[in-house]
């Protein structure tokens, strides 16, 4: 009888590997619940971007007359042009369009950009951590330069040098946000590379990849994870800041902070069409802030394994 | 001390350690320029016959540790020698290291540390036997849950996390990881010292009963000498990186003669308030490793120093057959 009530427990207690443990945690976490909430719509109205929007969002709508502003739908705009929901913007296309195209892009400058930084980061965070000596030194002070610039002025500087365009803006994005998470990796990896189970894989004879691989580099894996939802929301405002300067996404395409620069000058007389395309800006930065949050209580190893014990 | 090891029998040591030598540099400035260095093993020799229990016993810091993980190559020594079975431990490189691995395992003090917490651990207790690619792959099943359960765990405890076992637990999977690759020698790092007092037993005669099964030599490093009596058939005391005295368990407990380690055994807890007895407290804390005293290590500290203690340091002699001590007073 014992015995069944103990195979029972074990059953249930397989589930629990540390992941899944994150997982329960994030999910009762109430701003983590609240930024995938927001995420989650802003992803699907990315996927779905043609299915909602109702116009192309690049099409200039030849019969649209400007009208006195603001002039939106959801305002009670005349009944006679319903469907543009956000109005239209000063090349008369329809901005509702755009700013769902513009979701589309937003996060797959934040994504690509700290994927790029992320992988570099752990590339140089780990061969620095993990060998050490003057490598170690030649990595990591290379990295305190490019943290001295501010990150911002940095990125201009690296755009200006590799000409514009939102793959250069991506890219110099990128390689601004590389110190923190080459930092944040040679930290972890000098830390875990102390632990016991790491000496003990030694002791049983480990190359030091295997080590690397299988030891140091699975348990330095979630602050980084926790870095890369944050980064992500830094890396989609300073997209749109380089494009609001005029540095990156090119004019006919709807980017969030392009849109913001086009239209500043109507602030006052149609302030909805700056209105809306930041409000998506700072959503979308909430989202991944919110997520962030949740994610490091979560995986906080300290939090899991008190309440696991 | 060379006369030492050539005392011994030699061809029943497993393993025979020749003047150790572990110093840790200290760095300091922008230059990290080496400005001293902490003398955590100076100059440590001793064997160890195959089958036999060493127990190594001393205060926190005095190097005990040092000599296990050099022995074993997580550290690398700054000078000595290190025999196992012949072969220098010291002098391998590469594939022939790994190899001589599989014959040396090592038990970690702190059961929390020494499993990844990521992994479970039927997998921690597989991963010695799939680095050495052991047998195949059903072999190695086979053989790690036969280890699994002779440390008292069953087959559904192997896809279990680490977080999942209390502390006596997690240290019976250290050693079934340790015991995997069937070793020879197992460096016993504190294994008991983490654990609850009840537990501690349990864990000890699991070593006992593992080492007349598999016919281990055990090196055992505790700063309990209850424990150390309990489980060694030979014991060393260390104190400030230095050895100061070597001799059969029943010799040591009851002829010590360092008055280190009669200071030692005055602390052990006696269960009976009837019982008095003359106690020998140290004075002071122990000095830095950084600088140690000139002269016998011990000497600020000794309750019976004479002037020479602080003048030369006392050599490590044989005083009675098999018991060694570095005091210029023993046996006086």
């Amino acid at each position: 009888m014992a015995k069944t009530a103990q195979l029972d427990t074990s059953k249930h207690a397989e589930q629990r590997s540390p992941a899944r443990e994150a997982l329960h945690h994030l999910m009762r976490h109430r701003s983590a619940r609240a930024g995938m909430v927001i995420l989650g719509l802003l992803i699907l109205m990315a996927i779905f971007a043609e299915v909602i929007s109702p116009y192309d969002p690049t099409e200039l709508l030849k019969d649209v007359k400007r009208r006195e502003p603001p002039c939106i739908h959801i305002l009670g705009c005349p009944a006679d042009k319903p469907e543009h929901i956000f109005g239209t913007d000063g090349n008369s296309r329809d901005l509702f369009s755009r700013v769902v195209f513009g979701s589309r892009l937003s996060l797959q400058v934040g994504i690509i950009t700290m994927f790029f930084a992320i992988l570099i980061g752990l590339i140089i965070g780990a061969v620095a951590g993990f060998a050490g000596g003057w490598l170690d030194n030649l990595l990591m002070r290379f990295m305190d330069v490019l943290m001295a610039f501010p990150s911002l002025l940095l990125s201009i500087a690296i755009v200006s040098v590799l000409g514009i365009g939102l793959i250069n803006a991506l890219l110099a994005i990128g390689i601004v946000s590389i110190p923190r998470f080459a930092r944040l990796v040679r930290s972890t990896v000098l830390s875990v590379k102390e632990m016991e189970y790491v000496q003990a894989a030694r002791a049983l004879g480990a190359s030091p990849l295997h080590i690397l691989f299988k030891r140091i580099l699975p348990n330095a894996i979630t602050p980084l994870i926790v870095q890369g939802t944050l980064g992500i929301a830094t890396a989609i405002l300073d997209a749109a800041a380089l494009s609001f300067l005029g540095l990156g996404a090119e004019p006919p395409r709807p980017e969030w902070g392009l849109m913001l620069s086009e239209e500043r000058n109507s602030i006052f007389s149609a302030p909805h069409l700056v209105f809306f395309p930041g409000l998506f800006i700072m959503l979308t930065v909430l989202g991944f802030n919110l997520l962030g949050d949740g994610l490091r209580d979560a995986l906080d190893p300290r939090l899991s394994r008190s309440s696991a014990a | 001390m060379s006369q030492m090891t050539g005392a011994l029998d030699s061809k029943m040591d497993l393993l025979v350690v020749k003047n150790l030598k572990k110093y840790f540099p200290v760095k300091a400035g922008v230059f990290q320029r080496v400005v001293a260095h902490v003398q955590a093993v100076d100059d440590v020799s001793f064997a160890i016959k195959a089958g036999e229990t060493l127990g190594l016993v001393g205060e926190s810091g005095c190097g005990k540790t040092t000599i296990g993980r050099t022995i074993l190559r997580l550290i690398e020594p700054t000078s000595g020698q290190a025999f196992f079975n012949g072969e220098d431990v010291f002098a391998l490189k590469g594939d022939r290291l790994k190899a001589a691995r599989r014959n040396m395992q090592i038990i970690f003090q702190d059961p929390y540390a020494s499993l990844d917490p990521r992994v479970p651990i039927g997998d921690s207790v597989l991963e010695g036997l799939q680095i050495h690619q052991v047998g195949n792959k059903k072999d190695r099943y086979d053989l790690a849950r036969e280890m699994l359960h002779k440390v008292g765990l069953e087959d559904f405890h192997a896809r279990r996390y680490p977080h999942e076992f209390s502390g006596g637990q997690r240290q019976r999977i250290g050693i079934a990881r340790a015991l995997a690759l069937r070793p020879k020698f197992i460096v016993c790092d504190e294994p008991v010292s983490a654990l609850d007092v009840s537990i501690q037993s349990q864990v000890l005669n699991l070593l006992k009963d593992l080492q007349e099964e598999f016919e281990l030599t055990y090196l055992f490093i505790a700063h309990n000498l209850s424990v150390v009596e309990h489980i060694s058939d030979r014991v060393a005391v260390m104190y400030l990186g230095k050895m100061v005295e070597l001799a059969a368990r029943d010799e040591l407990f009851l002829h010590p003669l360092h008055p280190y380690t009669r200071a030692l055994m005055s602390a052990i807890p006696i269960p009976d308030p009837e019982l008095k007895r003359e106690r020998t407290i140290l004075k002071g804390d122990v000095p830095s490793p950084l600088n140690p005293p000139r002269g016998c290590r011990f000497h600020p500290r000794c309750p019976i120093a004479v002037e020479r203690c602080g003048q030369e340091e006392p050599p490590f002699l044989e005083h009675a057959p098999g018991h060694w001590a570095a005091c210029w007073l023993a046996g006086k």
